[in-house]
C-alpha cells in the first residue's frame, strides 16, 4: 500500500523503534511553546482572518470563511414568511441532534417541559458520534476537579471563562455517572475501576473510554433514550433563522425541510442552539475530521439575532488526521493512539517531540517538522509524519490494539495497512471550534431565552481544548441548558413573533457597504465536481 | 492522468477516478448528498450501500464512505431502513431473558441462515450476537455487537424480520447499566463533590491572578 519512498523511510522507523519506544522525550517549556505556536499554528496566520464590519462582534477578527457567512444574506425574505401559521408549538426548541442536543432534550423532558429536536440530518449525525478517544472526569483518588481545572485552564492558554470551567470540571464525575446509569458502557477493570489514560496536556490519567468508539457509544445511547421518551425529533429539517418576539427574546425558528424545501414555523418559549462545529468550512483549506453538517449554522443564526461570539478566531487542528491513504485524508486518528504509547516520528526515524503535548502545540510541531525542518514524508495529498502504532503493542502487549482501538485497526485495515505491524502517516486536520456563542453559566446567551450548548459555545475551554473535554462539555452543558431552558419556559409568555432582526441585520450590512452574493447558514458543504 | 473506472449509480453509468470512495465518486458524478451521508468516516452508518460487480452473482454491502469504487460496480444506496425500535423505560426493565421475549420476540424466529453476518458492513458476527441475546447473555451480546454502527443492512437481509442493531442496543444498555461492575471511586467522588469538598479549592483557583496560575500550571506534577 505504501509508496517506495514511504517504505524507505519506514525502514528507519522500524530500525529505531525499540530505542524510540523506551525514551521519554522532554516536554517543551512555556516559552518554547509560545514561540512554536506563533510561528506555525494556523490561528496565527493573520492573512487568513477578516475583521467583522457588522454585528455584536464588529471590529473583531474571525476566519475569512466564517466572516463570509456571518456577513451574508438570509435564506429567507421575512416579508414572505407567515409567522401566524405555526407548525410546531413547544416549550423548548432544540436545534441540533448531537450529544448536546440529545442531553438537553432528556433533561428538559425530565423537567416536565415539552421539548422538540430539529436537526438538518438525522439525530446522531454529529461530531459526538465520531469522538473516539474518551471523556475526562477527575474521579480517581489521586485526582481532583481542581487539578482538572488547572490542566484545562493552562491548556486553553488561561482564557476559559472561570465560571464555565468550574462547572465543567465539578460536574464531570456526575456526568459520567449519569451516562453509565443510562447504560453507556465504559472500559472497566473487573472490580469496576474505570480504565483511564492520559490525553495531551493532562497531568492525571482521567480519560474514560469505550474502546475507541467513545462518542458513538454515548451518542447511540442518548439517541435511544430520546426515542424511548417519545421526544419528537424532526429530522432532515434545518433551522434557517431564529424567530424573536416583540420583546427581543428568542421565541422559535424558521425551519426548512431539506428534501422538499418546505418552510415551517416553530414557536417556542425557549430555544437551545446545539448545532455543533464548523469543520466543513475547511478553514485555510484544511481537511477535517468533522461530520458532514459541521458548517457553523448556529453561530450564523445567533449572530443575526444579536448574540455575541467569544473567541471565534480560534480553531483546533487535531495533530493526527490521516495523511494517507488519500481515501481517508483528514479522518481522525484518535489521540488515544498516543495515550497508549505511539510516538510521532519524522522521515529520518527520529522522535521529534513528546507525544502528549496539548493539541495546538502538537499540531504546530508537526507543521514545523514538515515545513521549515523538511523532515516530513511526502504523500499524494501533501506531507505527513509517522505515528508509530506498533509501539503500542511493544508497550502494552499483543492484542492491545484490537482491544483498545478497534476502529483505528479497521479504518486502516480497509486499505491493507495493519497498524499493529506498520506505522501510519498523519498531519493536522481541522477538528474543533474552540470559540462560539458566549454564554453565562446557566447556558443562556445575551439574547434572552436563547440557550446554547456543545461545540457552538465559546469560552468553556479558552483558546485550545484538551482531549476528552468536549464529550464532557456536551453532556455537562447540554444537560445544564436543557434544565435551565425548561425551567425558564415555565414563566415565559411569548408575545407576537417577528423577524425584524433579519431585516435590521441586512440594513446594517448595507450601511457598512457590505454586499454579498452568498446565503447563510450554509447547511451542507458542496463537494460536487461541477457546481 | 488518473485512472478512471466505470460505475453505475442507481443503474446510470458514470466515469470516475479509480481512487475515490463510493461517496466521493457520487459527488464527483454530481450528486449533492442530503441523505446517505453523515460522518463520512465510518462511525454513523448513514451510508449503507449495496453493490454488485457486473457478472458477479454475489451481492455485496458496504459503507459508501469506507469503500473504494471498482470497475463495473453497480451501486444502490440504502439511506434509510425501517428498523423496529421498541420503546422501554431503562429504569424499569431488568436484564433477564424475559425482556427480549417481550420486546423483540422475533429474534426467536431466526432460521440460522447467517445472512446478517455475511452482510455486516463492520464485519461483525451478527448471528452470534443474536444467539447471545436469545439466551439472555447480554454481556456477550454487548461485546460481540460493540462496533455496530446501526446501518441496518443486516436487517434488510433478514428473512425473520429481526432488527438486529436495536436488539444489540438494548443488550448494551442493559449490560452498561445493570451488569457491568459498579465504579466505587466514581460514586465516592460524586458524593464528595455533592458534599462541597472541592468548592473552596476551586473557588480559590478561580480567583488567583494569571501569573500565579501560569506558575502553578507550568510546574504541576504529571503522573507517569
Amino acid at each position: 500500500m505504501y509508496t517506495k519512498e514511504m517504505l524507505e523511510s519506514m525502514k528507519k522507523v522500524e530500525a529505531n523503534r525499540a530505542a524510540n519506544a523506551v525514551m521519554e522525550p522532554r516536554r517543551m517549556t512555556a516559552e518554547e511553546k509560545d514561540t512554536l505556536l506563533k510561528t506555525y499554528h494556523p490561528d496565527y496566520r493573520q492573512e487568513e482572518f477578516d475583521v467583522l464590519a457588522v454585528g455584536p462582534n464588529k471590529g473583531e477578527k474571525v476566519p475569512k470563511e466564517l466572516a463570509a457567512l456571518l456577513q451574508a444574506n438570509s435564506r429567507i425574505d421575512p416579508a414572505k414568511i407567515d409567522l401566524s401559521h405555526v407548525d410546531y408549538d413547544v416549550d423548548v426548541l432544540i436545534i441540533g441532534g448531537g450529544g448536546a442536543g440529545a442531553s438537553a432534550a432528556i433533561e428538559a423532558d425530565n423537567a416536565g417541559a415539552k421539548a422538540m429536536i430539529v436537526t438538518k440530518l438525522r439525530i446522531g449525525d454529529a461530531n459526538t458520534m465520531m469522538a473516539e478517544g474518551g471523556i475526562q472526569a477527575a474521579d480517581k483518588p489521586n485526582d481532583s476537579p481542581a487539578i482538572h481545572y488547572l490542566d484545562a485552564f493552562g491548556g486553553g492558554h488561561f482564557a476559559a471563562k472561570p465560571e464555565l470551567l468550574y462547572k465543567l470540571v465539578s460536574e464531570a464525575p456526575e456526568a459520567i455517572q449519569w451516562l453509565n446509569n443510562l447504560g453507556v458502557e465504559f472500559d472497566k477493570a473487573p472490580d469496576g475501576t474505570m480504565i483511564t489514560t492520559h490525553g495531551g496536556g493532562t497531568s492525571r490519567k482521567r480519560m474514560h473510554a469505550a474502546k475507541d468508539y467513545s462518542g458513538a457509544e454515548i451518542m447511540r445511547t442518548l439517541r435511544d433514550e430520546v426515542l424511548n421518551r417519545g421526544i419528537p425529533v424532526v429530522d432532515f429539517t434545518a433551522a434557517i433563522e431564529l424567530i424573536l418576539d416583540k420583546n427581543g427574546n428568542a421565541a422559535g425558528a424558521v425551519l426548512l425541510n431539506m428534501e422538499t424545501q418546505e418552510i415551517l414555523i416553530a414557536r417556542a418559549k425557549t430555544v437551545i442552539i446545539a448545532t455543533g462545529g464548523a469543520g466543513r468550512l475547511h478553514y485555510q483549506g484544511f481537511p477535517t475530521s468533522n461530520h458532514y453538517g459541521a458548517t457553523a449554522d448556529g453561530l450564523i443564526l445567533a449572530y443575526r439575532a444579536g448574540a455575541k461570539l467569544l473567541y471565534p478566531d480560534t480553531l483546533q487542528y487535531h495533530p493526527t488526521g490521516a495523511a494517507y491513504p488519500e481515501q481517508i485524508f483528514g479522518a481522525l486518528v484518535t489521540e488515544k493512539v498516543r495515550s497508549l504509547g505511539a510516538k510521532l516520528i519524522n522521515v529520518d526515524g527520529e522522535v521529534f517531540m513528546h507525544p502528549l503535548e496539548t493539541r495546538d502545540v502538537s499540531a504546530a510541531s508537526i507543521i514545523r517538522e514538515c515545513s521549515d525542518r523538511g523532515k516530513g514524508v511526502t504523500t499524494p495529498e501533501g506531507v505527513g509524519v509517522w505515528l508509530d502504532t506498533p509501539m503500542i503493542e511493544l508497550k502494552g502487549g499483543e492484542g492491545t490494539i484490537e482491544k483498545r482501538i478497534p476502529a483505528m485497526l479497521r479504518m486502516f485495515g480497509k486499505y491493507d495497512i495493519d497498524i499493529r505491524k506498520e506505522p501510519i502517516l498523519v498531519y493536522p486536520t481541522l477538528h474543533y471550534q474552540n470559540g462560539g456563542i458566549d454564554i453565562a453559566s446557566n447556558g443562556q446567551s445575551n439574547v434572552e431565552n436563547l440557550f446554547v450548548a456543545g461545540e457552538a459555545v465559546g469560552g468553556i475551554h479558552g483558546r485550545n481544548r484538551l482531549m476528552g473535554n468536549s464529550l464532557l462539555d456536551i453532556i455537562v452543558f447540554g444537560r445544564n441548558a436543557g434544565r435551565n431552558a425548561a425551567e425558564k419556559s415555565k414563566d415565559v409568555q411569548v408575545s407576537e413573533l417577528t423577524l425584524a432582526h433579519v431585516d435590521a441585520f441586512k440594513k446594517e450590512m448595507e450601511e457598512a457597504g457590505i454586499h454579498s452574493d452568498i446565503v447563510s447558514p450554509k447547511l451542507l458543504p458542496d463537494y460536487r465536481r461541477h457546481k | 492522468m488518473e485512472k478512471m473506472v466505470h460505475i453505475f449509480l442507481m443503474g446510470k453509468q458514470y466515469e470516475v477516478p479509480s481512487n475515490l470512495t463510493i461517496m466521493k465518486a457520487m459527488e464527483y458524478a454530481g450528486y449533492q448528498l442530503i441523505r446517505g451521508c453523515g460522518c463520512r468516516n465510518g462511525f454513523c452508518g448513514a451510508c449503507a450501500t449495496i453493490y454488485r460487480i457486473k457478472g458477479d452473482r454475489e451481492l455485496k454491502v458496504c459503507l459508501a464512505c469506507q469503500t473504494k469504487v471498482e470497475d463495473n460496480m453497480y451501486v444502490a444506496t440504502l439511506p434509510f431502513f425501517p428498523l423496529i425500535k421498541q420503546v422501554y423505560d431503562i429504569e424499569k426493565i431488568s436484564p433477564t431473558q424475559q425482556i427480549m421475549m417481550q420486546l423483540y420476540p422475533e429474534i426467536y424466529a431466526c432460521i440460522g441462515c447467517n445472512a446478517c453476518t455475511k452482510s455486516c458492513t463492520q464485519g461483525l458476527n451478527v448471528m452470534q450476537y443474536i444467539a447471545y441475546a436469545q439466551r439472555g447473555d447480554f454481556e456477550k451480546c454487548a461485546e460481540e455487537s460493540f462496533d455496530c454502527v446501526m446501518c441496518g443492512v443486516c436487517s434488510s437481509r433478514c428473512p425473520a424480520g429481526i432488527s438486529h442493531p436495536q436488539v444489540a442496543m438494548l443488550a448494551r444498555r442493559l449490560n452498561g447499566k445493570y451488569l457491568a461492575p459498579k465504579s466505587e471511586h466514581l460514586e465516592n467522588r460524586v458524593r464528595e463533590i455533592q458534599n462541597g469538598d472541592f468548592k473552596e479549592l476551586l473557588e480559590g483557583l478561580m480567583q488567583k491572578p494569571l501569573e500565579e496560575m501560569q506558575e502553578l500550571y507550568n510546574h504541576r506534577e504529571i503522573e507517569k
